[in-house]
């Protein structure tokens, strides 16, 4: 056999595979045909579709404003409380969207995982691409209420993209180490929802950062995603917004590190997943 | 030729838990089962505990080369570890031990309409089902009408898949798998699915295919067709290879094996079959006609077929419906004697009994043979059936009084005639 041809494959037991990125490689067109099929069946589902994801955020955004804003009276950096309710609810619910659809992929697709080879990663990478959609749609309505309310956003918001990226990051490792949990430990999934419902509460997405005392701030920023809503704050409300640099470093650090688990851990046990699913 | 496949010392090991049926364990459970098993070695240190997992070599000490243009049917039991051959092949699964090594663009079939959405529609699951099966956007776009055509749902194209009756849906799924042009081609026992007429249908295409000179690796059951379609059989029996020969070699000793142990079965035991069970088939004889056992049979003899049963229900059954057919080698059914064909549907006793059917000039050329029964309550409940109920050669014979055996390669039947010129 002529080794170095392009469809020369040696496959050996517990050896990694050589040419894991290239193999992502040629797969991208599933990666295409697998986000495009879960958009479609989501909006397919006809208008509810859509219009649960312009009612959730706007429901989130009034009940907050009138809990933190109007009963708790928290400080709202120099911008309507709507708005900055609005500017944290943008990566809060990207991360509660993607990684509710990744941590399930796997085995709500186990019929392809037992059937199909493919890159695993790609399935939970997919499906977080519907989140991405429902961000773009939220995104619009921030400009919307932004109008509503006349405020004109910070320059700065052209830093929109690294903070979004960032909070791809967090979900994407977060995604990662649950769905591959989630196909061994089958009771994982009940503790997606419980993240995600404690996580609200406790990330800034009702009140702004600069609410928790100074000597705290450190420790709150453990969660990764205070860095990016704090982001998305500075970037588009901008006036008012301190920017901690010593709580987003540790943000930054702890997100590289999650995915960088999460990637090692989904390696090792992916090709096993045929087998347990 | 050149080599594409060369596997080398192949295993496959699973883990099977007998606790739990389930392949995957609950969170909960690794905690509890943790603290059980603490507490159990303070209580007593000295115990041991007992494996909960157990391990199990699906695949072991597989080795063998597969040759550009070979078509290898590969063959077996149920759990010979067919599937998992071909699982390991195409990557699905990582062996436990030993090496693979492929030259070639592989596409493997383990089944049909694999990632098909419901709610998406006929064109939208071609492309879907396309790249799934890892042709591309372009690839799918200009066999778009070919596999319209095969499937012929041209009428439903836009109709979401979830109102397709499921002949329907079958016909899509396997359209766009048989358009696959992969160097290699794995395909899992895929060709069961459909009516009659489209198995037909998908077993020419896969002719056409095997004709082109592709490397094809084929699962099945059905004989003939690994007979036609394959030039190499292998046969698999508990994770190892029994035979790796010609086709015909193969598929003849499976079949001959699978004579021995049919036979040698208890029938009340057995548990692939199929109905109620209020009357159970629980013994099968084949008499001459002087009633006595003959393991072997000749043409134009006379015998009596001896269905022995149970009445689980305690109380007569009138108007029993019995069934017994007769297939050759090739699973082709040859014969078939039915009660309601003559009129002659049977009343069964409350108590177990023997039922007789009697077949008197045996028209059957020589070869192997194996039976189905099927017995049934007027035309409403399916009391029992089992198929491959025994395996009995016909050997020798004097069917036509002349020494002639037919032409058993030909023709099954024997049929005398009568010939004149005028
Ligand atoms: N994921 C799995 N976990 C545990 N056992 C398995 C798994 N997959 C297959 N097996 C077992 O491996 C053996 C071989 O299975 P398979 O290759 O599917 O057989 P075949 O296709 O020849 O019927 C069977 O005994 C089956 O029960
Ligand atoms: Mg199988």
């Amino acid at each position: 056999m002529e080794e170095n041809s392009k469809d020369y494959i040696v496959i050996e037991a517990g050896k990694s595979e050589k040419n894991y990125f290239r193999d992502l490689w040629r797969y991208k067109e599933l990666f295409y045909f697998l986000s495009w099929r879960d958009i479609i069946v989501r909006y397919k589902q006809t208008v509810i579709g859509v219009a649960w994801s312009i009612i959730r955020p706007i429901l989130t955004m009034v009940v907050f404003t009138i809990i933190f804003g109007k009963i708790a009276k928290l400080p709202s950096a120099d911008a309507p409380y709507p708005i900055l309710v609005f500017t944290a609810l943008l990566p809060w619910q990207f991360f509660s969207n993607a990684l509710q659809e990744s941590s399930n992929s796997l085995i709500s697709n186990a019929n392809m995982i037992s059937k199909i080879y493919f890159p695993r990663i790609i399935m939970p990478i997919s499906s977080m691409i519907v989140a991405l959609v429902d961000f773009a749609i939220s995104f619009i309505l921030l400009a919307i209420i932004m109008v509503f309310y006349r405020f004109v956003p910070s320059w700065k918001i052209v830093f929109i993209p690294l903070f979004l990226l960032l909070a791809i990051i967090v979900s994407t490792g977060a995604g990662l180490l649950i769905s591959a949990l989630n196909v061994k430990y089958r009771d994982f999934r009940y503790i997606v929802p419980f993240i995600i419902q404690f996580g609200l509460y406790i990330s800034p997405v009702g009140f702004s950062s600069d609410t928790i005392p100074g000597k705290w701030r450190m420790i709150y920023s453990l969660n990764p995603m205070v860095g990016v809503i704090d982001g998305f704050r500075w970037s588009i409300i901008g006036k008012g917004v301190q920017f901690y640099m010593p709580g987003f470093i540790i943000s930054i650090i702890l997100t590289i590190i999650l995915f960088l688990v999460a990637l090692i851990y989904f390696r090792k046990t992916e090709k096993t997943f045929a087998d347990r699913i | 030729m050149s080599v594409v496949i060369k596997v080398e010392n192949l295993g496959k090991k699973y883990l099977i838990s007998h606790q739990r049926p389930e392949r995957y364990v609950a969170l909960r459970d690794v905690i509890t089962d943790g603290t059980k098993k603490i507490t159990k070695k303070i209580l007593n240190p000295q115990s041991v505990l007992p494996q909960t997992r157990e391990e199990f070599w699906a695949l072991r000490n597989v080795d063998f080369e597969i040759n550009e243009g070979d078509r290898v049917g590969i063959i077996g039991r149920n759990g010979a570890g067919k599937t998992t051959v071909l699982k390991l092949l195409s990557r699905i699964t990582e062996p436990t031990e030993g090496k693979i090594s492929i030259k070639g663009r592989i596409a493997s079939l383990l089944e049909v309409g694999t990632g098909f959405h419901p709610e998406l529609t006929g064109r939208e699951n071609i492309y879907l089902n396309g790249a799934i099966l890892g042709m591309g956007k372009s690839e799918i776009k200009r066999k778009f009408d070919e596999i319209v055509d095969f499937a012929d749902i041209e009428k439903f194209l836009d109709t979401p898949v979830k109102r397709y009756s499921s002949g329907m849906y079958v016909r899509l799924a396997f359209a766009v798998a048989s358009h696959l042009e992969p160097e290699i081609l794995i395909v899992d026992e895929v060709l069961a699915v459909g009516d009659a007429q489209f198995q037909k249908k998908s077993l020419n295409k896969m002719e056409d295919v095997s004709r082109e000179g592709r490397t094809v690796l084929f699962v099945s059951h059905n004989m003939p067709a690994i007979e036609t379609l394959c030039n190499r059989g292998i046969l698999l029996d508990n994770g190892k290879i029994l035979m790796d020969c010609d086709v015909n070699s193969a598929v003849r000793y499976y079949l001959e094996s699978a004579m021995t142990e049919y036979n040698t079965t208890d029938l009340e035991k057995r548990v692939d079959r199929h109905g109620s069970g209020k009357i159970k088939v629980v013994g099968f004889r084949v008499l001459d006609s002087a009633f006595d056992e003959v393991k072997f049979l000749q043409s134009g003899k006379d015998y009596f077929f001896e269905i022995s049963y149970k009445n689980n229900e305690k109380k007569p059954c009138t108007n029993v419906e019995v069934s017994f057919d007769v297939y050759d080698e090739r699973n082709s059914r040859v014969l078939l004697f039915r009660t309601n064909f003559t009129n002659s549907n049977l009343n069964l006793s409350l108590s177990d009994g023997k039922i007789y059917c009697k077949v008197a000039n045996l028209p059957l050329a020589n070869g192997m043979y194996h039976f189905s029964v099927f017995l049934a309550f007027e035309n409403i409940e399916v009391l029992d059936y089992i198929n491959e109920i025994a395996y009995i050669t016909v050997d020798g014979g004097d069917f036509f009084g002349t020494g002639s055996l037919g032409l058993p390669s030909h023709c099954k039947i024997l049929h005398e005639a009568e010939w004149h010129v005028e």
